[in-house]
């Protein structure tokens, strides 16, 4: 009889480094390194500064070997203390120090248009159903730098079956929480708020559209776009639109907040392209979070183009950009 | 008295060095966060400007308290805030332009970020007169340049302005950071025109009494 010993990639990765043990091991060295003078001090400092670390509850998945990335993958300390959420600030450690305020349960995703069964979703309509899968994807932001996720979610185009669109859905757009009490960035005008964002529709039934809730084996953190957000690799990380309350089905291209904002730096479309540089700064090369250098070189789709360049045949992609 | 009228100078050289000496211990420490790049440009850029205004903080002071004696710490200011401008441009040519050996300079990219980026642009006219004028601080070079030599200096005017739009290009979305050093710089020039239209209308008023 064979014996099926359980792989390693079978292994959720909050196994591997169990992340409460990482943190006090951390918080024991740097305690350890303020020095015996400075000990009692310091345990005190340590007892002020300890965020309110919200235990992210852990999520049953496979892992799909299919999106698999040669690169080493980012850290969750860098993951989630490095973020573009202007809903909590501009600053790159804003979100991570103030999205603690957001409350995420309970959660309702409006689902409208041009759909055959619009109405209000909970987030366990939307979630329960799936199985949850690890893919681990580049993300490229449009500010030349770039990580390595492994995320956790589901095909968005599950999702969008199950609410069947009708034959006039040719777009569909996403509008994310817009709740300035808990969301401190709200109350200025770094952008239009609520942000909004929109693919189309065959580019969000695209099997590489990920329906996220999950990174590192476990719920996102809220400065990750908790609990529900997308993740489209092949497009620069604005794109991917977080914490979203609403999926509309429409016929004609959404407005989508970056284009508000920037009309002639961030198009509709965005997708990575090393051709087409931002108009501050050249496409090119990219950094890797947590790197020093510059000096990965951009790859037309961010790498996916086998999977996705066929979306785009026939396009000026410098047009539209 | 005269201790602490000695000690002046090399107290605020100690204190132009505080930027720059905590951004060094906090990378010894690894402590600059999850992406040490981002902390390390945007920290010096700050201190530049940080520096540049204080340079520029000194004639305002000494015109409007009258004391002369803090005009001998202004070319020592002007250089630290090169100083901090020099370390800024060097990250981003070492860590952007991958500029740590010649032959991996991406001298092309560079030319391109000058001249196609308005961004980068500004930045780099702030650096180029910031460069100038270091180089010209010298007492050798104030004698050689006569009357000429204020007027020179008076770049460092442009370097602050261009400095501020390279801030603000640089933003995506969220301009308050930089307006508010804007504003700082703003008070710092509108004081000079204040003092410059009161020695005008004093001349004018002394001319016309002469000619009465």
């Amino acid at each position: 009889m064979l014996t099926k010993s359980k792989q390693v990639w079978e292994m959720p990765w909050s196994e591997i480094t169990p992340e409460g043990v990482y943190r006090s091991r951390r918080e024991f060295l740097q305690m350890a390194a303020v020095g015996s003078a400075g000990l009692a001090a310091g345990s005190v400092l340590a007892g002020c500064e300890a965020r309110p670390e919200a235990a992210q509850a852990p999520l049953a998945f496979t892992k799909n070997q299919a999106y698999a990335v040669a690169d080493p993958l980012n850290t969750f300390e860098e993951v989630t203390n490095f973020n573009n959420f202007y809903e909590f600030g501009t600053a790159k450690d804003d979100p991570a120090r103030y999205a603690s305020a957001l409350t995420t349960k309970p959660w309702t995703v409006k689902v409208g248009g041009r759909v055959a069964k619009p109405g209000n979703y909970t987030y366990d309509d939307l979630v329960k159903p799936q199985t949850l899968e690890e893919r681990v994807y580049r993300l490229r932001c449009v500010e030349a730098w770039s990580a390595v996720i492994p995320w956790i979610g589901f095909p968005l185009a599950d999702l969008i079956k199950r609410v069947e669109p009708t034959s006039a859905a040719k777009y569909v757009a996403f509008t994310t929480l817009l709740r300035p009490n808990e969301m401190r960035g709200q109350r200025t005008g770094a952008l239009d708020w609520p942000y909004v964002e929109g693919l189309r529709l065959d580019e969000a039934m695209h099997p590489l559209t990920l329906a996220t809730v999950g990174l590192y084996g476990k719920e996102l953190p809220n400065q990750n776009g908790a609990p529900i957000r997308i993740v489209v690799p092949w497009k620069y990380g604005f794109k991917s639109i977080k914490s979203i309350v609403s999926i509309e089905f429409v016929e004609k291209e959404p407005p989508t907040a970056w284009n508000i904002a920037n009309p002639p730096e961030y198009g509709f479309y965005s997708n990575v392209n090393p051709e087409r540089d931002h108009p501050r700064w050249s496409q090119r090369r990219e950094r890797r979070l947590g790197g020093f250098l510059a000096n990965i070189p951009t790859v037309k789709f961010n790498g996916y183009g086998d999977q996705v360049a066929s979306l785009y045949a026939g396009m000026d992609l410098i047009k539209y950009y | 008295m005269p201790a602490l009228v000695r000690l002046f100078k090399p107290a605020v050289f100690a204190a132009a060095a505080v930027p720059g000496v905590l951004l060094g211990l906090k990378a010894w420490r690894g402590d600059l966060g999850v992406d040490p790049v981002t902390t390390l440009l945007h920290t010096s850029g700050r201190d530049a400007l940080l520096l540049l205004l204080s340079a520029l903080s000194v004639t305002p002071i000494r015109r409007l308290t009258g004391w002369n004696r803090i005009q001998r710490v202004r070319r020592m200011l002007g250089l630290w805030a090169f100083a901090y401008a020099l370390a800024h441009l060097s990250m981003y040519l070492v860590f952007n332009q991958l500029c740590y050996s010649i032959e991996t300079c991406e001298f092309a990219a560079i030319w391109d970020d000058v001249v196609k980026r308005k961004f980068i642009f500004a930045g780099m006219l702030a650096f180029v007169i910031l460069l100038a004028l270091a180089l010209t601080s010298t007492t050798g070079w104030i004698r050689r340049l006569g009357r000429n030599w204020a007027r020179l200096h008076r770049f460092v005017y442009v370097a602050g302005a261009s400095a501020i739009v390279h801030f603000i290009w640089k933003e995506k979305s969220d301009y308050s950071e930089p307006l508010q050093w804007g504003a700082a710089l703003a008070l710092l020039l509108g004081l000079r025109l204040v003092f410059a239209v009161r020695k005008w209308l004093g001349v004018r008023r002394a001319a016309s009494r002469a000619t009465a």
